[in-house]
């Protein structure tokens, strides 16, 4: 009978074209309204690494000004660490994997007359970095640790860049002059672009993940510009780039992974000994206050999905809201005027059960048809979106299979709910007065 | 194989009460052609929507086909008016987006038959009823005679027992009345017992029995057919 359904509701659909339309383009705008807003909170709010979030967790440590915490919250902490304070951690090797990291850049000169010098960004990490993270390799692998304390000049590509540069083939062994220097490249990972970019929301959570990675010890090095936020609550003490790497300015982020909540535990305890020995040299004149945040923690205490997105995804609900209501009007104006043919249905045997089932199905119909247009005006509102807004949402207003999947649902849920009365209306009529009148 | 006893419809309102039935008494028997003619308001509509199930009544006992319906549910209802009674109205209420193919096959959807079987029979009732050659055309295509033949091929498909007629010549020139009262009777003549309503006392005379309904009874009775077995006679 399903099948006999979906064809009636063909059928009437187009019986009754103007009005089929309205219902359709209501209930198109109000999924296209939502699923614009969805998306965004969607893409802002999903887990990046979902396999082990829980497992992964950002250093914060309060080296703030002793006399104004790090913003208008008293219990705030800096949303980065200071280089020294990054680099003894790291060092230290406490966590089962662990990577200071900043965002830096450099002019590449690719080989060849013909081309030019460009500039790209760089990941400056340790090598648990890659690991930590699960970055998938297309060539070559991650630097050893030894690269990382002996600071030697070696570079992971992304694909973009070992395209570019070495026209996509096994780069690896290969040398690239970074910084007027030359590197040796040791791996080129696959396509790698964590949405939020979680390790580094400081610095644009949307933002593509970087074009060079490096070993963090080259900062100091080859002293690598900094280019990601950079916060001072007092002058470094002294003149140039050491001075400014051992200042109290925080520049610096920090992951570890902790499989465990001992093992959580544990570091904890070790970040609160140390500042407890760093307050003895004069340092962290604020009271103890250290915090481990796992992923979804860090990005919620962020605030990277910010508010103003979620007002806008419930207002949007609201409009779908509005827009199933003239459903409903629409649809009991077109079911009142098949009264007859209900009855008729009746009359030869119909129970009301089927006829409910019926009209379900073609309320359903109508709600599918105005999910796939609604999926339409989703696509335009997120074109909008980026326009607005420019390139760097480009990642967040795009559709994926499962917010087209949603959208649909939504759109056939919504459908069938505003259809209930009618139906209930249509299924309850007294089919004999209609016959005679007929 | 119909048979009312004392059946009431009382139609109430906050203000007003109406007796469209009172104490109605009947019994069909099985083959029979039954005419029913009355006064406008008199309740023969009111009696033809109780004996196809269509409505329910207030009092009295109604049992079809030796079954009593006072107390059943909608879906027994609506599985006795599929497998047992075919109607026939007088402005045919076809469904004029679907074919004559699918106007008869409605019935035979809610009664569970395959595709095979269905076909079959969609084209043995409107053979029966000469539009065998139009089943793809769409009901405004025919003349309101051919859409009342359509309907009462709808009415056959199911091969019910009963067929009930609520003035189904009254939307027709006399000729195609005559036509189809001429089909109508040679639908009897194979066994399928008529209850037809009519305000045309010529179309009733061809009926084997007339019943004459006022004031919600049954005031007359008279077998226009001697030849008809003898029934029980409306009290």
């Amino acid at each position: 009978m399903f099948s006999y359904y979906i064809k009636l509701a063909l059928i009437s659909v187009k019986r009754n074209p103007v009005l089929s339309l309205l219902m359709i383009t209501a209930i198109a705008l109000g999924i296209g309204a939502s699923m614009t807003t969805i998306t965004v909170n969607y893409l802002m709010s999903a887990d990046p690494i979902p396999h082990k979030s829980q497992q992964l967790f950002h250093i914060q440590v309060d080296s703030w000004d002793p006399n104004n915490p790090f913003n208008d919250d008293a219990q705030a902490l800096p949303n980065q660490l200071t280089w020294t304070d990054a680099t003894n951690f790291t060092l230290a090797k406490k966590a089962f994997r662990q990577s200071a990291m900043g965002m830096s850049g450099a002019i590449i000169e690719p080989a060849g007359d013909d081309a030019k010098p460009f500039e790209a960004s760089i990941r400056l990490a340790y090598t648990d970095f890659f690991g930590m993270f699960d970055v998938p390799f297309m060539f070559g692998n991650p630097w050893d640790s030894n690269s990382d304390t002996k600071r030697d000049q070696v570079v992971v590509l992304s694909k973009r860049i070992n395209e570019s540069v070495f026209g996509g083939e096994n780069s690896v062994g290969k040398t690239i002059v970074i910084a007027g220097r030359n590197f040796q490249v040791v791996g080129v990972i696959d396509d790698w672009q964590p949405m939020p970019k979680f390790y580094d929301v400081n610095n644009g959570a949307f933002d593509e993940s970087e074009e060079l990675f490096m070993p963090f010890s080259l900062k100091e090095e080859l002293e690598l510009p900094n280019w990601g936020n950079n916060n001072c609550w007092k002058s470094p003490e002294g003149e140039g780039y050491k001075a400014f790497l051992q200042s109290e300015c925080i520049n610096t982020q920090m992951w570890v992974e902790l499989p465990n909540e001992t093992a959580k535990a544990e570091y904890l305890g070790f970040l609160n000994n140390y500042v407890m020995e760093q307050k003895a040299l004069g340092r962290f004149p604020r009271p103890l206050n250290n915090r481990l945040s796992n992923v979804m923690q860090w990005m919620e205490s962020q605030e990277v999905v910010e508010e103003d997105a979620k007002m806008m995804m419930w207002l949007s609900f609201m409009f779908l809201l509005v827009c199933l209501l003239n459903t409903i009007g629409l649809l009991l104006a077109k079911f009142t005027g098949k009264s007859a043919e209900i009855s008729l249905r009746l009359a030869v045997g119909a129970s009301k059960a089927d006829l409910f089932k019926q009209h379900l199905v073609e309320a359903a119909m109508i709600g599918l048809l105005g999910g796939i247009a609604g999926l339409g005006f989703a696509m335009i509102g997120l074109l909008g979106i980026k326009s607005l807004y420019g390139d760097f949402v480009d990642n967040l207003a795009t559709l994926d299979i499962r917010m087209i999947l949603v959208a649909l649902c939504i759109a056939l849920l919504s459908s069938i709910a505003a259809g209930l009365y009618p139906t209930w209306r249509a299924c309850n009529i007294a089919p004999a007065s209609q016959l005679k009148s007929q | 194989m119909l048979k009312m006893t004392d059946v009431k419809k009382v139609f109430r309102t906050d203000l007003v009460e109406t007796h469209a039935l009172r104490d109605f008494n009947l019994h069909v028997g099985e083959g029979d052609f039954v005419a029913v003619t009355g006064p406008s308001g008199s309740g023969k509509t009111t009696f033809l929507n109780i004996a196809g199930l269509l409505e329910t009544f207030t009092g009295g006992t109604y049992e079809l086909d030796g079954q009593d319906v006072s107390h059943l549910n909608d879906k027994k209802r609506s599985q006795l008016r599929n497998e047992k009674i075919g109607f026939i109205f007088q402005s045919f209420n076809l469904i004029p987006d679907l074919n004559l193919f699918d106007n008869v096959d409605v019935p035979l959807r809610y009664r569970g038959f395959n595709s095979a079987q269905r076909k079959k029979r969609i084209e043995n009732s409107l053979e029966m009823v000469g539009l065998a050659q139009r089943m793809k055309h769409l009901p405004s295509q025919l003349s309101g005679g051919q859409q009342q033949r359509v309907a009462i091929a709808r009415a056959l498909a199911g091969e019910p027992r009963f067929l009930l007629a609520d003035e189904p010549t009254g939307n027709l020139d006399t000729q195609m009345a005559n036509s189809v009262m001429d089909l109508l009777k040679s639908i009897n003549a194979a066994g399928t017992t008529i209850i037809m309503v009519t305000h045309d006392g010529q179309l009733a005379s061809q009926a084997r029995r007339n019943i004459y309904v006022r004031d919600g009874k049954v005031s007359e009775i008279s077998d226009a057919d001697v030849s008809t077995p003898s029934r029980l006679a409306a009290v």
